[in-house]
């Protein structure tokens, strides 16, 4: 089933920096959508634009649109803030609030109308087990979640992003900043992630395309270059510039 | 030629530090005495200022500084920190551009031009439409309230830029409104700075004198209401020094010891809490 389709889309910046131009593609529902490219290319903004974090920013244009479910995310039946809760962020560096752990996971759920301890303590243990961090924190919930290491806190990021029982999780970047097995951790929680979830992630590495997503996307200076099943797009590529990428021969 | 200015700005630095040690070794030379020989119990515990009479208990005036200052800080605090969260979290750049010099301007209006506005427009106000003399604890504290503005608006707006933006992202991305994102989130980060800014604006509303002299009425008593009248610490020392002489003036500098100390305190907590901060 169709969970979001992007048609035509093109973003511009303030000044009319073009960001992104007529943009096409689709995610499937519990399916792992990889977008790849180099940096400028513009597939941060896409991210932001689903979410409509980029509302914040003045002097921004738009065309073509973006649908989730079937309703257009840009028209004025959706409330962004609700889209927001819909539509999870995970961003490149890991910024938990300055608070408790379980202040972190707690906080989305708040905001939100929920109220009463063990109901806010059964979603706390919901997102930090989902994001497999449960296990190396659940001594320590009322510590500061500045403590935490950078994976660490990575994945508290995540769980604060699922304990709002999200139907989309968007990541920009998540495993930049990490080392390896960091790196492995959060793979292994997406993987478990996406039979509940619909999952795009936008990485730098290509490898880590490969390794976690059904469909991949290959973005360059705000153009889709190429688009389909991560094995095709992998061996046999279609655009010359798709196949220079991941294999390296890029710049 | 280069050894002859650094010798010259070393002069220059360590006798502006020489002035400060000499003003606090004169108070503390005149006032100290006077409170060993009164005693601080007899001097601080003490209702009745007659100079004339040798009675010289600062409490009435004491309570008077606290009163007015923690009134300021009742008006002046919400009144600036709701005005620097409108510029940094609501305003558009180009209007905090313009309105954040035009505060700190504020800063520069001479404390007398404050005090004349309020026996002007303040003090008749209060008298026809509040009732007593118009001269009042009330009057000061509005215009000490004011007078802190820029101090707390131009550190607190400081303090909210300092909060970084990922904070904002992260919860709004998780789906909060910005003003549930400012007051869960930026607020509470900015915490230990706005609490600097609210103590360097009570140390400004304590240390005033001028305008509190106007607009006060000075009478040494209690006060019943936030309607009669009151003398600070400051306005003591600034009515009386001019013709005060042996006992009467050392009193006054006993005055002066007092209010150093209370200054002195908040100004240790205030750099406390800045630490704290950057820890």
């Amino acid at each position: 089933m169709e969970k979001i389709r992007v048609k035509g889309f093109g973003f511009a910046y303030q000044g009319g920096s073009v960001a992104l131009e007529n943009i096409n593609l689709s995610v499937m529902r519990n399916e792992i959508l990889g977008i790849m490219g180099p940096a400028q290319s513009g597939k941060s903004t896409l991210l932001r634009c689903l979410n409509r974090m980029v509302d914040a920013l003045p002097g921004t244009s738009r065309k073509g649109s973006i649908t989730l479910d079937g309703a257009d995310i840009f028209s004025g039946e959706i409330d962004p803030d609700d889209l927001r809760r819909r539509v999870g962020m995970v961003f490149d560096v890991p910024v938990p609030l300055p608070r408790s752990i379980y202040e972190n996971v707690a906080y989305g759920p708040k905001l939100h109308g929920v109220r009463g301890r063990k109901k806010l303590d059964e979603l706390v243990e919901f997102g930090l087990r989902s994001a497999i961090l449960w296990d190396e924190v659940k001594d320590r919930l009322g510590t500061s979640a500045l403590r935490l290491s950078g994976g660490q806190q990575q994945r508290l990021c995540i769980a604060r992003t699922l304990a709002l029982d999200p139907e989309v999780i968007l990541l920009d970047e998540p495993c930049s900043g990490l080392d390896p097995i960091s790196t492995l951790k959060i793979e292994e929680a997406l993987s478990e992630l996406k039979s509940k979830y619909t999952i795009i992630i936008v990485t730098n590495n290509t490898k880590q395309a490969a390794r976690v997503s059904d469909k991949a996307a290959y973005f360059l200076m705000g153009e889709l270059v190429e688009y389909g099943r991560t094995k095709q797009i992998f061996t046999v590529p279609r655009d010359r510039r798709t196949d220079d990428y991941i294999s390296g021969r890029f710049g | 030629m280069e050894k002859l200015i650094e010798k010259g700005l070393l002069v220059i630095a360590y006798s502006s530090i020489a002035i400060l040690f000499i003003i606090t070794f004169f108070i503390f030379k005149e006032g100290l005495p006077f409170i060993f020989r009164e005693g601080l119990g007899t001097i601080l515990g003490g209702v009745e200022w007659r100079p004339t009479k040798g009675e010289f208990g600062i409490l009435p005036m004491v309570v008077g500084s606290l009163l007015v200052t923690g009134g300021a800080l009742v008006i002046g605090v919400p009144l600036g920190l709701s005005c620097a969260v409108f510029l940094v979290e609501f305003s558009k750049p180009k209007v905090r551009r313009i309105l954040k010099p035009a505060i700190e301007l504020l800063a520069g209006i001479p404390s007398v031009v404050y005090g004349f506005l309020g026996v002007i427009l303040l003090v008749p106000l209060i008298r026809v439409h509040l009732g007593g003399p118009g001269l009042s604890l009330l009057a000061g504290s509005i215009i000490l309230g004011i007078m802190i503005l820029p101090t707390i608006i131009s550190i607190s707006i400081d303090v909210l830029e300092a909060v970084p933006q990922s904070y904002r992202e992260g919860s709004i991305a998780l789906g909060a409104t910005t003003t549930q994102t400012v007051s869960m989130v930026v607020l509470k980060a900015a915490r230990s700075g706005i609490v600097t800014a609210v103590i360097l604006g009570m140390g400004r509303a304590i240390g005033e004198t001028m305008a509190v002299i106007m607009v006060t009425g000075n009478a040494v008593a209690f006060p019943g209401s936030i309607l009669d009248s009151i003398r600070t610490l400051t306005s003591n020392i600034g009515i009386e020094l001019a013709y005060a002489s042996g006992d009467h003036q050392e009193a006054l500098f006993a005055t002066g010891v007092v209010l150093f100390v209370m200054i002195m305190v908040l100004n240790l907590v205030a750099s406390m809490t800045r630490k704290k901060r950057i820890r």
